[in-house]
């Protein structure tokens, strides 16, 4: 397929892996924010490709894994109500929140959907006008434009019986977070090349100057993945803190206009809970007041904050790229996808799906 | 969950922020509402995520890394 073979050339591989060890001099602990790019990492191997002095760390870039419990559980209520229709993406189904997963309320009788798109929820509440139909509308800014544009197409058709969850974050104010915390030793990012196809670059240059660091902007395929990290090398190596844009070919400065000016009608940025961060201000959206009757907090009840479980998971420092999956005495024995103990193995972008489902076979480098 | 799809656009039909189209990726053809790439048509590629596209991918752009893939070749004095 165009856009995707290309970029999975081996030729091109082997010949960014030698340019990235001849760039090389010192070493550099880089993170990649995004999930769907740890999950690339894994799968193509491109780890075992960098020289030694090179750690990549994952980042919290999956939003199935940073939802936290008191929205999990507000869901799991909701699909429990008689009358409604839950919709979700099919990666929350299987998240645990203090008590079991949607799949759990399905299994009871409840009417838990998955949806392709937010759009599909909006016509299931066309088709059930009898029914309250509510949308789980959890994501990161690569999702807001059909979030918005699921809550506008609902207010406009006044299809009244469909209502969002919304557990929207925003990537930039973690990134921040991550960066003032003195235990993170990150010199590098690689930055979700999706978020900024929709917001832009302009948010990530005032960071880098702050705090010191490149920052990369990138996409999903190997190609993509090794030129960013040939780009933040180079830039580390030069003593270079800046944004660069690896991923041109859909990112452009300031994103995308009209995705931003219907996400910006329909939503505002709130504080928001991150699993593993904790609430962080201004770090997510939540529906502007003129949506509150499609606000599914309004209709069912605020989330409420969940009491935190005893558990042997260490994802919240995972996510903070403080360990690596394989440092956790649970993974791959008390902790697999089929029994998973935390979010960073359920979801199939968490960091410890990943390393499990590629690289249980092999005993790995330096741990 | 970020994940987007690149697709060809066959075909469009409607306008502003119900404009549809039908777009091939890679043979499964799904219809993806094109609204927030209003400068994109017919044979061009756009990026779609869960149904919308939010892109359109240029294709100079695109070419770019592999032009710089040369340039390492020539420094490095590899022949592609």
């Amino acid at each position: 397929m165009k856009y995707v073979d290309e970029y999975r050339d081996a030729g091109a591989v082997s010949r960014l892996a030698d340019a990235i060890a001849a760039a090389t001099t010192r070493p550099w602990k880089i993170m990649e924010i995004c999930g769907g790019q740890t999950h690339a990492i894994m799968r193509f191997g491109l780890d075992q490709l960098l020289p030694d002095s090179i750690t990549l760390a994952h980042g919290p870039g999956c939003p199935v894994c940073v939802t936290p419990d008191s929205y999990i559980d507000k869901a799991l209520e909701i699909a429990a109500t008689a009358g409604v229709i839950f919709c979700s993406f099919g990666d929350m189904l299987r998240v645990p929140g203090t008590q079991g997963t949607l799949l759990d309320v399905k299994a009871r009788g409840g009417d838990v959907r998955i949806v392709y798109s937010p759009l599909d929820a909006v016509e299931v509440a066309r088709s059930n006008p009898e029914r309250e139909v509510v949308f789980f509308a959890v994501g990161f800014e690569t999702t807001v434009p059909a979030n918005a544009m699921a809550a506008y197409t609902a207010k406009q058709e006044g299809v009244e019986n469909f209502s969002l969850l919304v557990s929207q974050v925003l990537v930039p104010p973690a990134m921040d977070a991550l960066l003032s915390n003195p235990d993170t030793c990150v010199q590098g990012f690689l930055a979700a090349g999706h978020v900024c196809t929709v917001m832009g670059t302009q948010a990530y240059t005032p960071m880098a100057r702050r705090h010191g660091v490149p920052i990369v902007i990138t996409g999903f395929e190997p190609v993509d993945i090794l030129s960013g990290i040939l780009a933040c090398v180079q830039a580390l190596e030069h003593n270079r803190p800046e944004v660069i844009n690896m991923y041109a070919r859909t990112v452009k400065p300031d994103g995308n206009r009209a995705a931003r000016a219907l996400a910006d009608a329909v939503f505002e940025t709130a504080d928001r809970e991150w699993r593993g961060l904790g609430k962080l201000a201004r770090s997510g959206l939540a529906l502007r007041p003129a949506y509150a009757a499609f606000d599914a907090e309004h209709r069912f009840g605020a989330a409420r904050p969940a009491r935190p479980a005893a558990s042997a998971c260490i994802s919240g420092d995972i996510l903070r790229g403080l360990r690596a999956p394989p440092q956790c005495p649970a993974f791959g024995t008390a902790c697999t996808p089929e029994h998973p103990l935390g979010v960073t193995m359920v979801s199939s972008e968490g960091a410890c799906a990943a390393y499990y489902r590629f690289r249980s076979a092999t005993p790995m480098a330096g741990e | 969950m970020c994940l987007a799809v690149p697709g060809c656009i066959m075909s469009t039909r409607g306008a502003d922020l119900s404009r549809m189209a039908r777009v091939d990726f890679g043979g499964v053809v799904r219809d993806v509402n094109i609204a927030f790439t209003p400068e994109a048509s017919e044979g061009d590629y756009v990026l779609v995520h869960v149904g919308v596209a939010i892109a359109t991918i240029d294709e100079t752009a695109a070419a770019r890394i592999f032009q710089t893939l040369e340039t390492l070749d020539a420094a490095s004095g590899r022949s592609a």
